[in-house]
This record gives C-alpha cells, structure tokens and sequence, in this order.
C-alpha cells in the first residue's frame, strides 16, 4: 500500500500539469497584493467611510491579513477548478491514456490503488490550500505587516492581531474540508468515464450552479440549500463572524466529511467493478 | 502430446455480453507450459475481450478462468505476478524517462526496484541506449518493443500478447518475431499471442486457436491443423494451357494465376499422381509448391 501511495504521489508531482495551479494562484496573489500596495487605501477607506464619523480608526488596517481575507473571498471559482484538474483526471485520465489497464494488469488490488489515487489527491489538495494561505499571509505581512483585521462578513467586524491567527488556521483547515468536497465529488465521476475533461466540467458546473442556490436569498432555495455541498464549502468563512457560531462550524465539518466519504465510498465500490476497456 | 503438459490457462464456457453484442460465447481453451499459442480472429472476434477477461480487466459474464491449475478471482489478484501481458497499442507514462516507467510497473508488481533488473530488460529489446529518454520522445516500434519489456520485466512465467507488432513496418515484425522467439525458447516462457498478422502465427506458434464471433472455431496444433483435409497446389509448367485441360479431363477445378501458376486444391497424397500424370504427357514441371497456408485455413474458418 505504501508503494502504491508512494507512486501515485510521485507520479502526480512529476507532472508539470500539477504545478500550474501553484503558479496561477501565486500569480493572483502576487497580483492583487501589488495591486492592494497601489490602490488599497482608497479600498479601505470606502469600506469604512460610514464609520469614519462615530469611531476613530488608528493603527495599521490595510495590512497582510486584511489583503489575505480578501483574496480568501475571491479564490472560491478559481480554488474548486484547480483541485478538480487534478481529481479530475486521476483515474479518467489514466483510463484515457491507457495506463489504467497496464496498471491493473500487475498484482495490485484495484481497492488500494484507488486508495492510492486518493491519498495523492489530499495531499495535493492539502498542499495547494496551504500554498494559497502561507503565500498570501506571507507576502502580505512582507508588503503591509501586520495589524487588527476588519472584515465585512454580515456585519463589519473588526479583530484585535492578536485574536485573528486562529482564525485563519481554522479558515484553513475548512477550506481544506470545502475543497476536499470538491475534490472527492471530481474524483467520483473521474471513476464513471474514460475521459478527464468530463469530471472536471461537470464537477464546476455543479459548483457554480450549486453556489448560486446557497447565495441567493430565494425562498425556494431555502428548502434546497441544506442538500447542496457548496452551502458547506464556504464555512471558512464563520470564523471570521465576531461570535464564531460552533455549532454550524460543527454540522459543517461533519457533513463535509460526510459527503468526502459517500463520494470516495461510491467512486471505491464502482471502480471495483468496473470494466476497463480503455 | 500436450495432455501431459502443466495447463497454464484455462477456459471454460467464458462469455461476456456488452448490451446486445456477445464478445465472447462460451469460450474453452487451455494453453501449456512452454506453448506459443497463436490466437487468431477476423476483427471484432472477441480476442481482446478474452484476453482481458484473463487479465482481470473485463469481469465475466459466466464461465470460469483458471490460471496456473488455480480459479481466478479478485482475492488471487497475486497470480498476476507470475504473467505478464502487453495489451494492444502499449501505453506509457509519456512524461517519464523508459527506465523510469519500467520501474514503477516493476514496483507495481511488488519487486524491488532492481535496476540491474531494469537495464537487463532494456538491452534485451534494444532499448539499452535510450533508457533515460522520455517515452514520449519513442517511435512508434520503440514503444512496441517497450511494451515487451514492460511485460518481462519482473520475469513472469507467461506472456499474453495482444497484436505486439501492430503498426510496425516488416523489420520491426521480424525483430519482434525473433525477440518472441528468444523468449520461449532461451528463457522457456509459455507465451499466448493474439494476432492478425497469419504468417507470424504460422511461423512461430506450435498451437492455435481460432475464434469467430466469440465462439471457438479450433484449437489444436498448428501441424496437424494445417495437413487435414485439401492442401493448395502451385505448379509451374512450360505448358499451362496443356496441363489446365489435362487436370480438368480428371475433374480437378483449375486456373492460372497472373504470376502463370496453375493453382487447385488436392488431397496431399494424389500429388504424385498428378505430377506422373502431367510428365507422362510430355508437360515439364519446374516447380510445385504443395502447402496449405495458415492464411488459407483461416479463410476457410471464418
């Protein structure tokens, strides 16, 4: 099994196809960071200009995690497309190019070479959202240090530097939960078909549509949204809510891993039985 | 002969249906330590079907495979440590160097990254100079013979064959058919190859099975198959029109082809006859070419 894991890891990182979303994202970061060191105060200052009269602001506010919660917020197309590249593709991809069945022809158990395929794609998806939190905390803190975080999450809430590290962490940890939804659900329908182009669509095109349902305020939507994904995925972001609320954090968490399971469950218990004829 | 010989592969009522086509119907065969069994079949027969079916690839509808004397099923997935198989067009991981391909499937196979292992392979199939190269870097024949390699490289004791010199030009037929050559015989692998190419067949196998529409049509001996019934019979005459109206006189259909030979089929034993017959009356006959093809049988066949 170690050998298996060990092998699809080195055969996913030796592709330079699975670096391109490391490169895009610090491209965006590096971006709309300099972009921020440019223009950023008047940013700042229209998001505050209401509260200009009643509160008095000091202190540095355009600062490193203020630039990372706004590039946290404007990753969640972006984000999703890189991991299903890779999910995507792990198993469909192979089918494809044929290498599935020189695979599957050695003494190799189609359930641990699965297993295999899927630990690859954690740490890839692991990897790449700690990429995307390390670069732009990093990179931020370089350009604009350090300072209180204020945030617009349903209110304007304004976080003391000494209160917003555990924040992030935990955005981290449930972002890495939201993409692994993602993840998991491209790899499923990786497992159905023979060509990768097909789970990397499908698996957006229910992102984009679901998100829509989570974030419009419709009443039929309302009954809806407890049953679509992306209503989970975006959990990162009630930690930054002034009273975090634990309980929904909680039910998020949970049903996140809930869906991780059924759809690696499903994509297990189908590639066993799966006629390779590719 | 091959009674007494350890069954290798054994088939028995296999089928496979995909929607409404059968693949395969009720397929039995076996194939012996130490055969080159040639496996043929007009396209869409079922070949690959079975061959996959073997492999583990395709899951049966019915029917049972047995490999090595032991029932195959997905708990004895370890069986395939003992086979090796190149199935059509080989495939590779184009962004990685020969070598390294070779040893992920040797890894794959539960051995040990043995480049010793590796580099022996390699020199064997002529690949030795370019093992560092990308395989995406290969021609068509390179692959070909990459493909082999792959399928010996943690040294099974049985070879399945699915069309190896498929897309190659005639050297590269010939350098696979030797190298298939070297194999069963230096290194004693019992190898099950699937071709279209009848004269490759003919040349190398000792056994042969053909199938049509999924079923068996035969299976025994390429020698003994190919003697039974008519032989095909060229002559070379210096009085063609002559002799066509003699061999017609004793009811035996004949024509000339456009190279000028007279071509009929006879029973292997009446040739002599024919041949005093024609020199009796006064017919000189420079050459006679008395054999049935592989290419004839399976016409015949299928």
């Amino acid at each position: 099994m170690l050998t298996l894991i060990k092998i699809e890891l080195e055969k996913t990182f030796c592709h330079r196809r699975s670096y391109i979303g490391f490169l895009a994202i610090f491209v965006i970061i590096v971006i709309v960071q300099l972009a921020m060191y440019v223009e950023g105060n008047s940013l700042l200052s229209f998001f505050i200009q209401n509260l200009k009269d009643v509160f008095l602001f000091e202190g540095n506010l355009l600062n490193g995690y203020f630039i990372t919660f706004i590039l946290l917020n404007s990753m969640w197309v972006l984000m999703p497309f890189l991991v299903s590249l890779i999910a995507g593709d792990m198993i469909a991809g192979e089918a494809n190019n044929g290498t599935l069945r020189m695979i599957l022809i050695r003494p190799v158990s189609r359930r641990n070479l699965i297993i295999a395929k899927l630990v690859a794609v954690i740490v890839y998806v692991f990897l790449i959202v700690l990429f995307l939190m390390a670069s732009s905390l990093l990179l931020g803190q370089l350009l604009f240090g350090a300072g209180d975080l204020i945030v617009y999450h349903g209110s304007l809430n304004i976080f003391e530097e000494s209160d917003v590290m555990w924040r992030f962490i935990m955005a981290f940890i449930y972002g890495f939960l939201g993409m692994m939804v993602v993840a998991s659900l491209a790899f499923l329908l990786s497992a159905f078909t023979e060509n990768s182009l097909g789970p990397i669509i499908i698996t957006m095109a229910l992102v984009i549509g679901f998100t829509i349902i989570s974030n419009l305020n419709l009443e039929l939507f309302n009954y809806i949204r407890p049953w679509v994904f992306t209503t989970y995925i975006s959990s990162w972001s009630l930690f930054f809510d002034y009273v975090v609320d634990w309980q929904r954090a909680i039910e998020s968490a949970i049903i996140s891993v809930l869906h991780i399971f059924v759809f690696c469950g499903i994509a297990i218990l189908y590639f066993n039985k799966k006629d390779i004829l590719t | 002969m091959s009674l007494d010989k350890e069954i290798y592969i054994l088939l028995k009522n296999l089928s496979k249906s995909f929607g409404d086509i059968q693949a395969v119907d009720s397929l039995s065969f076996s194939v012996y330590k130490g055969d080159i069994m040639g496996f043929l079949g007009p396209n869409g027969a079922g070949k690959s079907t079975a061959i996959r079916m073997m492999l583990s690839l395709i899951r049966p509808d019915s029917g049972s495979i047995s490999l090595f004397g032991t029932k195959w099923n997905k708990q004895n997935h370890k069986i395939l440590s003992r086979i090796g198989a190149l199935i059509e067009e080989p495939r590779f991981y184009e962004h990685l160097s020969a070598y390294k391909n070779l040893e992920i499937l040797l890894k794959l196979s539960g051995k040990k990254a043995d480049s010793k292992r590796i580099h022996e392979v390699l020199e064997l199939t002529g690949l030795q100079e370019r093992s560092q190269s990308k395989v995406k870097t290969f021609s068509q024949g390179m692959k070909q013979r990459l493909g082999i390699s792959q399928a010996l490289i943690h040294d099974p004791e049985l070879l399945i064959l699915d069309e190896p010199a498929n897309g190659l030009d005639p050297r590269g037929v010939i350098s696979i058919r030797n190298m298939i050559l070297r194999i069963n015989q230096e290194m004693g692998k019992t190898i099950l190859l699937s071709s279209h190419i009848l004269k490759e067949i003919e040349l190398i196998s000792n056994r042969m099975l053909i199938i049509n529409k999924g079923r068996k049509v035969i299976e025994g001996e390429v020698n003994e198959l190919l003697q039974k019934g008519d032989v095909k019979v060229k002559l070379e005459t210096d009085h063609n029109k002559q002799a066509v109206k003699l061999l017609k006189s004793k009811n035996i259909t004949c024509e000339v082809d456009h190279e000028g030979f007279i071509n009929f089929f006879q029973k292997k034993k009446y040739i002599p006859d024919i041949i005093d017959l024609l020199v009796n009356n006064n017919i000189k006959v420079y050459n006679v070419d008395a054999a049935k093809t592989l290419e004839d049988y399976f016409l015949d066949m299928t």
